[in-house]
């Protein structure tokens, strides 16, 4: 129908490959984005959809069962490819030296045997729970973060913003408008039948109504003369959106609350070790983490990025040399922001009677405390409006105090 | 009987594919009896099985793929020997770059179109033992090369994929009302495979819709679930063939041993449902009682290679306890008999009828005609043709508003019949579909394509489909009168202002357009 278009995508100039990655963020500035003490918090949240290995990443070098349990792919603290001492007991993946370096200027921390509220082990719907920010499944109108933006007042709107994929994360979904950016690579529409369209569905279908005269203000906010189109692996990809969108956070009318999501963590067979699947996928992590430093420049000290993904997998390995899907895994903290240099973990053990269903590591740390503690450190948000709104019937879960200077 | 073009429109937009444009008269023949209309197709299970020139069988193509990756693997030890940088055919475009992908339906899109780019040079020199290396959510590491070498004719994994695309769309746009095609993507999205999963995915994609989903579409669904899991395509997006009794010889022998991945999707996607009543211990017994179930590898030790075999040495002993029964060691038929089971289980009738009212009639789907459906399913043992007659007969379906969005496929479809435009060529749909989020047999995941509006109305989704449909009114619309269109699409069921709004266009460029994008072209 359209031979036309694929010679276009070639030389399209905005068009942005994004492999397994995608980001979108508020369409506001918070009111007291330039306050007083000239402090501007940002949050970048990162979701790993798959169920992120937890014990492969920051591995329990100290726990006496870790290695029986992780066998022919647990990390060490020697050999070619020795993981990263954090402390005595844990050591970090040895694919993530950036991640390592920060740690030691405390800028990171770890949270270990954390885990949402949801114990079954369904990917769907345990990422449901993660970004919903609901204790149970199900519940996909709108998400966490959104719900968080809403608490705040409302300053300007950013001048620009990036996105990918022709839907908003569910963590970023809801009311609280948000603004993205999809790789137009083909021939825009022109004003005249946008406007034309717009009408009619005005009158026959305000809800598309609504959602085009987003798309094309998306659209008009898009820029981003150095996101050419460049070739390359999903780590190179993983890298590429964090530098955009450090890019346009760094920037005073840019966004300051964003949600980024990279795909590609359900390791059930071949995992690897030190080296191998994961250690490639953690090396894109740890990159991404590296530009959102440099691209922040001065504005990183003011910054937190939350890394989390909707459960761990099993302690012990399948008969594949990977993990099937577990519970309790971690969450990282990184960020000129963060008061880091520290593993907080109320270890469980991994003893089989310690694990959850004798399989999994057991959650001690409530996520929902951690993600609380983050949006009340950077924005003040109260007990109350996380408890109810933002995380609702999660009272019992209190935030946790001190990750944030 | 007197014509209604509201009927009609719910007989062709959300049990088809949407009118075809030229002489068809298919609004005035739904019009006049639309549930006739509709049923039409039911009747005629052979016309559901998809055969054209050139189609291959699953063990053909595995076939296919072995030899093309030992070319591969030769063509680069001879470079290598020469010395000089490796030329080899060029790859299996998006394979090695995506992984598994979920929500992210541009990505996908983008990474596709590098893999249109892969397609006319390669880009990439990855190993070409993807069959024995399906960690393909590895991508590979490979520098991109500093200039564009000369095109590469395609290989024989990207014609395959072309031409099973070509055949599914050309049926689509040819077929009457196409509810028995809607009715092939519908169960093809719920036993869904990813092309993206590595060179077999995507050379078998078609096939295994050919193979295990159009044979059964108006059969039983118990024979869909078996010939689902027990093709090699399955078997290997969802790593069963690497899983090993523990207690297996091979399990002994290689000290390798379970992988639930797939137990676990057939309960919790393709049958029971999340909540339908199976716990761990379940997940872990069927992953046991499935183990061998694989398919012969290019050695063909086991069979003909590519094709589906059972592995007694791979194949847990004992007895194995699974919700609640206790299957006895039977080989093949130990699986066979649970499979079986687990097709007639209360909750997968109620998991089945809930997500086939969805995707027919509305997100919230009506309960009162989801429990007579799930009726349905459980009475006639998983009778699919009985279920969609069912539907078909329910006043719910012809009564509900249409308030679904089309997804990108149907949109498209609905636009090229609309158009009357029968493609000779895939790419364009094949683009287009990556861009709209929803590239062909290649979902994110496991859990295949989003089936509410919400997903598909998302803004940058829309104002991408308002880019296409401007396209295409600026291509065809010089030839075209669309106010003729808007008759064969909706005739006096269009409501006043798309009729004014096409009226009122500034050219028939911009009508054309406006038309595709119009409430009775985007709803369903």
């Amino acid at each position: 129908m359209i031979d036309c278009v694929e010679n276009r995508l070639l030389t399209s100039r905005r068009g942005l490959l994004l492999g397994g990655a995608s980001f979108a963020a508020w369409a506001y500035l918070p009111k007291f984005a330039r306050a007083a003490d000239g402090r501007d918090p940002r949050l970048i949240v990162v979701i790993l959809r798959g169920a992120l290995d937890g014990l492969s990443t920051v591995a329990p070098i100290g726990d006496p069962d870790y290695a029986g349990l992780h066998g022919a792919i647990a990390l060490t603290a020697d050999g070619a490819h020795p993981a990263i001492m954090l402390d005595t007991f844990f050591a970090l993946h040895p694919a993530m030296p950036e991640f390592a370096r920060m740690y030691r200027d405390t800028h990171a921390a770890v949270i270990h045997a954390v885990a949402t509220p949801y114990r079954d082990r369904s990917h769907f719907d345990g990422q449901d729970v993660l970004e919903s920010g609901y204790a149970g499944p199900g519940r996909v109108q709108s998400g966490w973060l959104n719900r968080a933006l809403e608490a705040l007042p409302r300053g300007e709107r950013v001048s620009s913003a990036l996105a990918v994929g022709p839907t908003t994360p569910l963590v970023l979904r809801g009311n609280a408008p948000t603004v993205g950016w999809a790789p137009v690579a083909l021939p825009q529409a022109d004003d005249d039948t946008a406007m034309r369209l717009v009408e009619l569905y005005r009158h026959r279908d305000p809800a598309l109504a609504a959602v085009l005269s987003q798309g094309l203000q998306l659209e008009k906010a898009a820029s981003g003369d150095d996101m050419k189109p460049k070739p390359g692996n999903q780590v190179a990809q993983m890298r590429q959106v964090a530098r955009g969108a450090a890019k346009l956070m760094a920037s005073d009318d840019g966004p300051r609350i964003a949600a980024l999501a990279f795909d590609g963590w359900d390791t059930h067979a071949n995992e690897g070790g030190p080296v191998g699947r994961l250690a490639f996928l953690l090396g894109g992590l740890d990159g991404a983490l590296a530009e959102f430093e440099s691209g922040l420049g001065e504005r990183w000290r003011d910054t937190v990025v939350v890394v989390a993904t909707e459960f761990g997998r099993t302690a012990r390995i399948n008969g594949t040399d990977g993990t099937d899907h577990g519970t309790g895994t971690i969450a990282l903290l990184a960020g000129g922001a963060v008061k880091g240099g520290r593993v907080i973990a109320d270890w469980p053990g991994l003893k089989p009677a310690n694990l959850f269903e004798a399989r999994d590591l057991k959650p001690t740390t409530d996520l929902r405390s951690v993600i609380k503690g983050v949006l009340q450190g950077q924005f003040g948000l109260s007990d109350r409006v996380l408890a109810e709104t933002v995380f609702p019937d999660s009272a019992s879960a209190r935030p946790m105090k001190g990750l944030v200077t | 009987m007197a014509r209604d073009s509201q009927a009609a429109l719910v007989a062709l937009n959300r049990f088809g594919f949407g009118a075809r444009g030229g002489a068809s008269g298919d609004l005035i023949n739904a019009a006049s009896d639309p549930r006739g209309f509709v049923k039409a197709e039911l009747a005629r299970p052979n016309a559901v099985l998809l055969e054209a020139p050139g189609l291959q069988s699953t063990p053909q193509l595995g076939q296919a793929v072995f030899v093309y990756q030992d070319q591969v693997k030769q063509a680069r030890e001879a470079a290598a020997k020469a010395g000089a940088p490796t030329e080899a055919p060029s790859q299996a475009p998006a394979d090695q770059k995506s992984g598994l992908r979920r929500n992210l339906s541009l990505n996908a899109a983008a990474t596709e179109i590098a893999g249109q780019m892969a397609e006319v040079r390669p880009t990439d020199n990855k190993p070409a033992d993807n069959a024995a290396k399906p960690d393909t959510m590895q991508p590979n590491a490979a520098a991109p090369p500093a200039a564009k070498p000369a095109p590469q004719p395609l290989n024989v994994i990207q014609k395959t994929f072309r031409a099973e695309a070509l055949a599914r769309l050309q049926r689509a746009t040819l077929v009457e009302c196409g509810f028995t095609e809607r009715l092939v993507v519908f169960w093809s999205n719920h036993f869904c495979i990813s092309a993206s999963k590595g060179e077999l995915a995507r050379i078998w994609a078609g096939a295994f819709e050919r193979e295990a989903i159009r044979p059964h579409v108006l059969g039983r669904f118990a024979d869909m679930l078996k010939a689902v899991e027990q093709h090699p395509a399955m078997l290997f997006f969802l790593d069963n063939q690497q899983s090993l009794g523990p207690d297996s010889r091979a399990g002994q022998n290689r000290k390798r041993g379970l992988n639930e991945n797939l137990a676990r999707e057939i309960m919790e996607l393709h049958t029971l449902g999340v909540g339908g009543g199976y716990t761990q211990d379940d997940v872990t017994s069927l992953a046991r009682i499935i183990t061998g179930w694989t398919f012969a590898g290019r050695q063909g030790q086991l069979g003909a290679p590519g094709s589906f075999v059972f592995n007694v040495n791979a194949h847990q002993p004992g007895p194995q306890m699974l919700l609640g029964k206790t299957y006895e060691p039977s080989g093949l038929a130990q699986g066979e008999a649970a499979l079986a089971d687990i097709a007639r289980h209360p909750s997968t009738a109620n998991f089945i009828a809930t997500k086939f009212v969805r995707h027919f009639v509305a997100d919230d789907p009506p309960p009162a005609l989801v429990a007579r459906l799930r009726d349905v399913f459980i009475k006639t043992d998983g009778d699919l043709k009985a279920l969609a007659t069912a539907l078909v007969e329910s006043d719910e379906a012809w009564q509900a508003p249409l308030t679904k969005m089309r997804s990108p496929y149907d949109f498209l479809v609905a636009s090229g019949r609309l158009l009357a435009r029968v493609p000779e060529d895939p790419g364009a749909y094949l683009n287009n579909l990556n861009l709209l989020g929803q590239p062909l047999w290649s979902p994110a995941g496991p859990n295949g394509f989003p089936d509410t509006s919400a997903a598909w109305a998302a803004p940058e989704g829309i104002k991408l489909r308002l880019d296409i449909a401007a396209q295409m009114g600026a291509r065809l619309g010089p030839n075209i009168d669309p106010l003729d269109l808007l008759e064969f699409a909706a005739a006096d069921a269009a409501s006043i202002e798309t009729r004014k709004t096409i009226e009122r266009a500034e050219s028939r460029q911009q009508a054309l357009a406006l038309l595709l994008m119009s409430p009775e072209m985007q709803r369903r």
